[in-house]
């Protein structure tokens, strides 16, 4: 092996941790079986890809996707019973939930509305808080440091693997609310909040629309668990703090007095996907949630990023 | 304390304790002064000068406690010095973190696994954390490190279902993913039964003649001399002393074993021939020889005869490492810095 080479490549990436990704892209395809072994963009993702899959393949995980799909069925079936009485139900329940018996696709709706201010941030909460604790709480984290996955790379694969999970746990809920919708309940055109009505086509575009501003609506909580999952040493710890705000923004929320800081927390817009359901579509409300969600996440992703990348890891 | 006696590696230059150590191709990991004070005021390592030469099997000991585990952190990058630098294979740390690392294999302080994956699963994942290991040779590689290891037949079993010596073969196997320049090894035989010992000792050597570097901390003494060619002790942060570990071993002098029915006389004659230290222990005279080395032990054994001590046994018996260690640090050897 040459030593010329080893102080070749030292000179190539003396800037470190910040060059990363220039030092990635300049490193070649190929690599030397013995000697310096050069890194190649492509296989920098093998992490990411690692990662996906483990979670995913994890009991937790889907357990966890499990009780989410299990949310439209009780919802599906306690709207069928409740309905083959004849009684029309009043109102209240969930958005959109009188309007299932008429369509199936409403259920995907309610199902979404019903699920996101506890059960699929929860689910976020546990994964996100659980990404760096959890390894150093296992004590692999300091073996994924060696290896060298290079903190910047791992913290962001466990941010993009946290943010996947939002997209599967929201797609989980919709899809078995739309199976469960229409093996009980006919589908076909339906009214918007607007009143004028669009074809089942249409209505199944919007849904999975809404799907999509759902995941979106979970960026700021993923970014925020992720802080917090780099403060501490134990999963357990991280994994509860983050849930443990999260309902208390809830509570917050709902306390008219503190209608002046409202607008600023995570979960102040998330109900407003329902506007996707009005004709033509009402965006303010959207487009605020999407801002306010990208700004969680520059503020907490920054914070977990400049703990992370000078922490001292001694677990 | 004891005082500190820095002994210079045979490549290294002859450069007093205050200079830099020497950081040319021919160490692998050279620190200067590093220092690691943790946020509670607590200073775990304290002004470590170290060099290892490249090609040495480095014992790295000292009591629990001594810092050892917090200076592999550093040389590892995943602990920021607070003061002094550290360089891996020519390189300062933790700066080159993505060039020395691919290059070096490591367990520090025992082995970490996903428990809910296989023994194979958790290769391949920190495998693929590795951005210069290539994916298309990756499961040959995890197979043939398994196999190193004698883990080919539990490699599909779940990790929380392995023994510790099993997660500790496996840990090791990790670090053997990938040719390596630099082995790191805490304590890479506990757990291990005597036999599984014995295979990692040979393995050791195995590397270390195929030219990887192997630094390796151990609280067993006797593992250190059997495997080590170069050993360096701490104590309470500190460099004690660093070398070859034969001359560690000759720094401590014998001492002058007398067996004899006749203990005491065979006492008073030692002292008046100038062996300190005497200590009697039933028909076992042990004292420290006299310092000076033109004098003959064979006129002290003399003296005994002469002054008709009865003499069963007489000699010299050889200064172990363990002596070594007590004799640098005035203290045994499991009491906690």
């Amino acid at each position: 092996m040459s030593r010329a080479e080893a102080s070749e490549v030292s000179g190539v990436s003396g800037i470190s941790e910040v060059s990363e990704i220039t030092d990635v892209a300049a490193g070649s395809g190929t690599a030397e079986v013995v000697g310096v072994r050069k890194p190649s963009v492509l296989w920098t993702l093998g992490l990411l890809r690692n990662e996906l899959v483990t979670t995913l393949r994890r009991w937790r995980t889907i357990a966890l996707l499990g009780v989410l799909a299990a949310v439209p069925v009780l919802v599906g079936i306690a709207v069928k019973i409740e309905t083959s009485d004849g009684g029309g139900g009043g109102g209240g329940g969930p958005a959109f939930v009188s309007q299932i018996t008429n369509n199936g696709l409403f259920l995907v709706f309610t199902a979404l509305a019903a699920t996101l201010p506890f059960f699929l941030p929860m689910a976020i909460g546990v994964i996100a808080g659980d990404a760096i604790a959890g390894e150093a709480n296992a004590g692999t984290l300091r073996y994924l440091l060696v290896a060298p996955a290079g903190r910047t790379r791992l913290l962001l694969t466990k941010y993009a693997t946290t943010l996947a999970f939002c997209v599967v746990a929201t797609l989980v809920v919709a899809v078995s609310a739309l199976i469960v919708g229409a093996l009980l309940f006919p589908l076909g055109e339906l009214t918007t909040i607007s009143g004028t009505r669009i074809s089942f086509g249409e209505g199944l575009g919007r849904a999975f629309l809404i799907a999509l501003i759902v995941a979106a609506s979970l960026i700021g909580i993923a970014a925020l668990g992720l802080f917090i999952s780099t403060l501490t040493g134990s999963g357990i710890a991280a994994m509860a703090t983050t849930v443990g705000l999260l309902i208390t923004i809830q509570i917050l929320d709902q306390i008219p007095q503190l209608h002046a800081i409202q607008p600023y927390f995570f979960s102040h817009y998330w109900l407003s996907f329902a506007d996707l359901m009005r004709d033509p579509v009402y965006w303010d409300d959207l487009l605020r949630n999407l801002g306010l969600q990208g700004l969680y996440a520059a503020v907490f992703g920054t914070a977990a990023w400049a703990r992370f990348t000078t922490k001292d890891i001694t677990a | 304390m004891a005082e500190r006696a820095t002994v210079e590696p045979d490549t290294g230059s002859d450069s007093g304790p205050d200079s830099r150590p020497e950081t040319g191709p021919d160490t692998v990991i050279a620190t200067r002064a590093l220092t690691k004070r943790y946020r509670g005021g607590q200073l775990a390592v304290d002004g470590l000068d170290l060099a290892v030469p490249a090609g040495s099997v480095f014992g790295f000991l000292g009591p629990n406690g001594s810092g050892k585990t917090t200076t592999i952190r550093m040389l590892m990058g995943l602990i920021e010095p607070t003061s002094g630098t550290a360089r891996v294979l020519g390189q300062p740390m933790p700066r080159a973190t993505r060039t020395v690392l691919p290059q070096v294999g490591a367990l520090i302080e025992g082995p970490a696994l996903y428990g809910f994956l296989s023994g194979r699963d958790n290769l391949l994942r920190y495998d693929s954390a590795d951005p210069t290991a290539d994916p298309r040779t990756r499961r040959t590689r995890v197979a043939a490190a398994l196999d190193r290891v004698g883990l080919t037949a539990a490699g599909s079993k779940k990790a929380k279902a392995y023994s510790l010596g099993m997660k500790q073969r496996l840990g090791l196997a990790a670090a053997l993913l990938q040719p390596r320049r630099l082995l790191v090894l805490d304590e890479p035989t506990n757990g291990l039964d005597p036999q599984g010992m014995r295979e990692i000792r040979s393995l050791v050597r195995e590397l270390a003649s195929d030219g990887t570097t192997v630094f390796l901390s151990s609280h067993l003494l006797d593992e250190i001399e059997q495997v080590c060619s170069h050993a360096a002790v701490m104590a309470q942060g500190r460099l004690i002393t660093q070398g070859p570990v034969a001359e560690l071993a000759a720094g401590a002098r014998g001492r002058l074993v007398v067996t004899t029915p006749d203990a005491g006389d065979a006492a008073r004659v030692l002292k008046e021939q100038g062996v300190a230290d005497v200590v009697v222990e039933e028909d076992r005279v042990t004292g420290e020889p006299p310092d000076d080395r033109d004098r003959d032990l064979a006129e002290v054994n003399a003296a005994l005869v002469s002054a008709g001590v009865r003499v069963r046994g007489f000699g010299l018996e050889r200064a172990s490492l363990e002596d070594a260690f007590v004799a640098l640090t005035g203290e045994g050897f499991d009491v906690a810095g």
